[in-house]
């Protein structure tokens, strides 16, 4: 198949600005035929259903939280990234475009990349019209701060709740517009209901797929089925091994754990990152001398420093505990340490910028981050890979668009900090309102309803998943397997990967999932709210997903961001990317459940920004 | 520790329900409560009993999923807590909990401890926004906004819409989630042109949910996971009272 | 739609209809019978002065001359006493239908016991008031009033006669205890039905209301247990 990406060539910064005029416009009288579902209430899924509905389309937006202000952005803390030189530090939208290819380790496309940073500017000035409280300066100005993987300052946030903030912003755009794919078959999560809804057009906001590995950031309910199910009906899915650690979780306490929880990396820009210098060294931190404190990423990175990227910051803690130098009872964590920005700095300006932060760390581990220095621990946290979207975000399904963490696009192998909010509301606002117009202004459409072969053969898919979860009656809980299925991603596919472990995975994915479908235990009926065959549904979507990504890990010869192989590495041990073979993006095309898929290669080329070594030192 | 749990029971909206008792015997001081909930459900399904449902997602205290009355008070004993950031060293072996849903009129239960909160979505929609249209706004910095609004506005932005205000409250009112809205659009410079008919028309859909009446009792602020002030409902009484008497 | 909407109804119906319309005409009128207590204790406690000085008082209330301005206050009390009992009636509904399934089990985390029992407190106020006006204005329970002349009662020997009965005067003393802890809730709580809030001036307030609630309580106490201790013959 040959992808066309359809992106703009000629001068870089007028690119989209040329697009958008040659896009076919609907007429404003014509918005109102036409439909268009978006599934997701996020940052993208959201800005882009009141957009839409603003602009006169008939828009249903679908969520599985009782609220569309309950989608995971919400957890966002840190901030939102825009190049908007407000302190003079020499920003430009060239430098974050410039920043974010570089972050991204050369495999996004420049043309997404070069769109995003201009827009960042449109976005802060929709979310301070909309009432979102930034953070200010005494003068009234905006504030901002520094995040990992940049020199200037050019992250703006309200309080450790940026996420937050941004997300009701485009829940009350969205709430104000109530009363407002040619279809999608939802199982209506209260009443068991299998219904079909159609339109003119379908938009996936539905987030990543970071719980395949059953441990991270993502919220319990965050899930790859949609983006997984239109994979099984042809959308290919571009890029999945792309998976981000965060450097700064909480580390894990117990078989029980259920979730990981995510410290803002903007601690990073207080915090100093150290493991003790000598192995099992277990005296307690305010015990350790500085003579024989290891602060690694100052002492490998002095130019970044603390505020390194994320797969960097990540890897070199993983290192650390390898070596037998990390802290805490399991031994896998390393400090983050906050005593010398409170001494220069003094307690209350490190409580006014992380004061939640520090109290929800002290809520979970009973410790107190002002006395002592915070644990942390990398944990999975964001899927740079999605289904594979050209320059309109619309996938190879004409008419079905995949906006947010869903897609592939904008990060290539590793996303910044304060990017995700950055482009996800760059879909929903920005781009897609945009593009859409086009692709419904350029084809005519039959009248199709719940009668159409097509409904009906969804229809009874979804039906015969859901009998055939609960009939099988077997021995073990629906969560059992999902634990199971994450610790051999997390163990071969996580944060270092090579081809034995690769290959090992590929050969315990699919038993386990046949295993899965024979003996799992789901109780209750399909005809009410049954939280455990939702779990069910998904994590059955998680199976085939994590084959998909081992196979991608497997077939990606090379270390390139949040991919690191370890059998291809710099003799210091950074990342060695292979631009001569995979200056490409891997976009699979579903075959069937354990057929091997194939893959379409999208080729990458830098015009602007060239292939170098990513260096932070 | 052993913990000995009472928990509410109910198929669906239509069933009577009840309180059901269950032990978890093997609690470490580590958990979460919820994921104390799920080592008792994982042990239910192994007794082929149907699981307990419970709201959860983020389970990060952000979402504002989760939530139920545990021992008579809203997420549980520990203030500005989330029930999903509430951890069983807070509790002591032999403990019993009694855990029921939110109730009020306006929150109906779905199932066990789930309520519909669909009521709080629909105060929103009658007006906890500023209406403008994506794209029409001027640069970031063309409105100031002083630093101390910036953060009282803040302050009630917080709001995570969980409804722990309304369950607590012995009124079952949804004051202080309507007056953080309120108090968070009307501290900022952009929130002005629309702010009496905010107070209005929030208020209005409020009373048309069949929330309660706020007396003034401060049980919600006691218990909001965000730890919102009364104050903001002073604020929409002051906006509502003063959109009644000047509103042309 | 996009911009907010508004029900169309006359603003007085909008404003009564709403929850914190009632609140404020409770406050509003809560302040008058506030004023009303203050200005009765201020009043009564004349009974401590010159023996004769609170029968003149009494004297130039009930001066025909003075007649008019009489019922222009009491009608406007009794007005106020009716829309704070209608109001007041009508948000006890509205709790109710609020929330019509009850806990098993409820806690406290912050309620006051005045600001709990306002719903209890009231009523009973409010038999106490009837019951009070039988007592020592109407004659309709106790001793019959007596009278220096025409529209010149007595008060001092009255009040004297009332609370020489040990059973009445405690009444009276648990009345105004309940009276001062509705004032305590109510006085501070008005402040905030208006809407008005300060973190520096809010704590102040209900200091105040309680230094308010505790000196008319300790005023209103006083007089019979002056009669019973004997200061007051």
């Amino acid at each position: 198949m040959e992808l066309n990406s359809k992106s703009p060539t000629g001068p870089i910064e007028t690119r989209w600005e040329r697009h958008r005029f040659n896009l076919k416009l609907v007429n404003p009288a014509n918005k109102r035929k036409y439909t268009i579902i978006v599934v997701g209430s996020g940052l993208a899924g959201g800005s882009a259903a009141a957009s839409l509905a603003e602009l006169g389309y008939n828009v249903d937006c679908f969520c599985f939280q009782d609220s569309p202000r309950r989608a995971h952005s919400i957890a966002a803390q840190g901030g939102i990234n825009a190049a908007k030189n407000y302190h003079n530090d020499g920003d430009s939208v060239y430098r974050l475009f410039y920043d974010t290819v570089k972050g991204g380790d050369f495999r996004a496309r420049e043309s997404n990349v070069y769109r995003l940073a201009g827009i960042s500017l449109n976005i802060i000035d929709q979310c301070v019209a909309q009432g979102v409280p930034f953070a200010r300066e005494y003068s009234g100005y905006l504030d901002n701060r520094s995040f990992g993987g940049a020199q200037v300052s050019r992250t703006f946030y309200a309080r450790g709740q940026t996420g937050q903030q941004l997300l009701l912003g485009a829940y009350q755009a969205l709430e104000r517009q109530i009363g407002f794919a040619r279809g999608i078959v939802t199982r209506d999560l209260i009443s068991g209901k299998i219904e079909s809804h159609f339109a003119d057009a379908v938009v996936l906001g539905t987030g990543g797929y970071g719980n395949v590995y059953y441990l991270s950031t993502n919220a319990k309910g965050c899930n790859a089925t949609a983006i997984w199910r239109a994979h099984k009906r042809g959308a290919l899915f571009a890029n999945p091994c792309f998976t981000q650690i965060h450097p700064t979780c909480i580390p894990v306490s117990g078989e029980y754990q259920s979730k990981l929880t995510l410290m803002s990396e903007s601690l990073r820009n207080d915090g100093r990152v150290w493991v003790p210098e000598k192995k099992g060294d277990k005296r307690a931190p305010s015990q350790i001398p500085e003579a024989e404190r290891d602060y690694f990423l100052e002492r490998k990175y002095p130019s970044f420093g603390n505020l390194v990227p994320r797969d960097v910051a990540s890897r070199n803690a993983k290192a650390a505990c390898d070596e037998g130098r990390g802290v805490g009872e399991s031994g896998l964590a390393v400090y983050l340490d906050f005593r010398d920005a409170i001494e220069r700095l003094g307690a209350s300006v490190i409580k006014e910028r992380y004061g939640n932060l520090f109290d929800m760390y002290n809520r979970i581990t009973g410790e107190d981050p002002y006395k002592d220095p915070m644990r942390i621990y990398p944990a999975i946290h964001y899927t740079m890979g999605g289904l594979w979207v050209d320059y309109n975000l619309m996938s190879n399904v004409p008419g079905l668009y995949v906006i947010g963490e869903a897609n592939f696009s904008d990060h290539g192998a590793n996303r910044l900090g304060a990017s995700a909010l950055m482009q996800g509301l760059a879909d929903g606002y920005f781009v897609l309102p945009n593009t859409i117009g086009d692709y419904l202004a350029s084809n005519k459409f039959e009248k199709v309803d719940a009668s159409h072969a097509a409904a009906r053969e969804a229809e009874s898919d979804v039906q015969a998943v859901t009998r055939k979860l609960l009939d099988a009656k077997g021995k073990r809980s629906v969560d059992s397997y999902h634990r199971e299925l994450g610790k051999i991603m997390w163990e071969h596919c996580g944060m270092a990967r090579n081809t034995e472990g690769l290959k090992h995975a590929l050969a315990l994915i699919p038993p386990l999932r046949e295993q899965y479908w024979s003996d799992v235990k789901v109780l209750g009926s399909g005809e009410e709210l049954n939280q455990s065959l939702e779990k069910a549904g998904r994590v059955a979507d998680f199976f085939e997903l994590a084959e998909l990504m081992c196979r991608d890990a497997l077939e990606r010869n090379e270390s390139c961001g949040g991919h690191f192989r370890e059998e291809y590495q710099t003799p210091e041990g950074e990342a060695a990317r292979d631009d001569e073979n995979f200056a490409y993006a891997a976009a699979w095309g579903f075959q069937g459940v354990g057929q091997p898929p194939v893959l379409h290669k999208e080729p990458l080329t830098f015009e602007y920004v060239h292939p170098s070594q990513r260096s932070y030192k | 520790m052993r913990i000995i749990l009472h928990i509410w029971r109910q198929r669906n909206a239509s069933d009577k329900g009840k309180m059901s008792r269950y032990e978890v015997p093997d609690v470490n001081h580590e958990m979460s409560f919820l994921q104390m909930l799920d080592v008792l459900n994982e042990d239910l399904i192994v007794r082929n009993e149907e699981p307990v449902a419970f709201d959860h997602d983020c389970r990060e205290g952000i979402c504002g999923m989760c939530g139920c009355m545990v021992n008579g008070m809203a997420h549980g004993p520990l203030p500005g807590t989330t029930l999903c950031q509430l951890h069983m060293r807070h509790f002591k072996d032999g403990d019993e909990l009694y855990l029921e849903p939110w109730r009020a009129k306006a929150f109906p239960v779905v199932k066990d401890l789930v309520v519909d909160r669909g009521a709080l979505d629909r105060i929103i929609a009658a007006g906890g926004y500023i209406s403008v249209a994506t794209g029409s706004a001027p640069d970031g910095n063309a409105v100031l906004v002083p630093k101390e609004n910036a953060e009282r506005s803040m302050d009630a932005a917080a709001c995570i819409g969980c409804g722990a205000c309304v369950a607590m409250c012995p009124n079952a009112a949804a004051a202080l989630f309507t007056g953080a809205k309120i108090a968070h659009l009307g501290l900022l410079p952009q929130g002005q042109p629309e702010r009496e008919q905010r107070a209005i028309a929030m208020v209005a859909q409020a009373r048309q949910e069949l929330f309660g009446s706020c007396t003034n009792i401060g049980e919600c602020e006691a218990v909001c996971p965000k730890e919102i002030k009364l104050e903001v409902i002073a604020r929409m009484n002051a906006d509502f009272i003063r959109a009644s008497l000047t509103g042309r | 739609m996009s911009a907010i909407a508004i029900n169309p109804v006359h603003r007085v119906v909008r404003f009564y209809e709403a929850p914190i319309g009632k609140k404020a005409i409770m406050a509003l009128t809560g302040v008058m019978l506030f004023g009303y207590v203050l200005a009765h204790l201020l009043g009564n406690l004349q009974i401590y002065g010159d023996p004769q000085q609170i029968n003149k008082y009494a004297a130039f209330l009930h001066n025909p001359a003075n007649a008019g301005l009489l019922w222009v206050a009491r009608s406007a009390l009794l007005l106020a006493v009716g829309m704070h009992i209608v109001a007041s009636l009508q948000l006890w509904k509205l709790k109710n239908d609020a929330r019509p399934v009850a806990y098993v089990k409820k806690e406290d985390a912050a309620a006051t016991y005045a600001s709990r029992t306002m719903m209890w407190s009231g009523p009973i106020v409010a038999a106490f008031v009837i019951f009070h006006v039988l007592h020592l204005t109407v004659g309709a329970v106790g001793p019959l009033p007596q009278e220096i002349g025409p529209n010149e009662p007595n008060v001092r020997a009255n009040v004297i006669a009332g609370f020489s009965n040990p059973a009445i005067s405690a009444f009276y003393i648990l009345a105004i205890a309940l009276l001062c802890t509705h004032l305590y809730h109510g006085l501070w709580s008005m402040f905030q039905s208006l809407g008005f809030s300060h973190p520096r001036y809010t704590p102040k307030l209900k200091m105040g209301a309680a230094i308010f609630a505790i000196l008319i309580a300790i005023g209103n106490c006083s007089i019979p247990i002056a009669v019973m201790v004997g200061l007051v013959k």
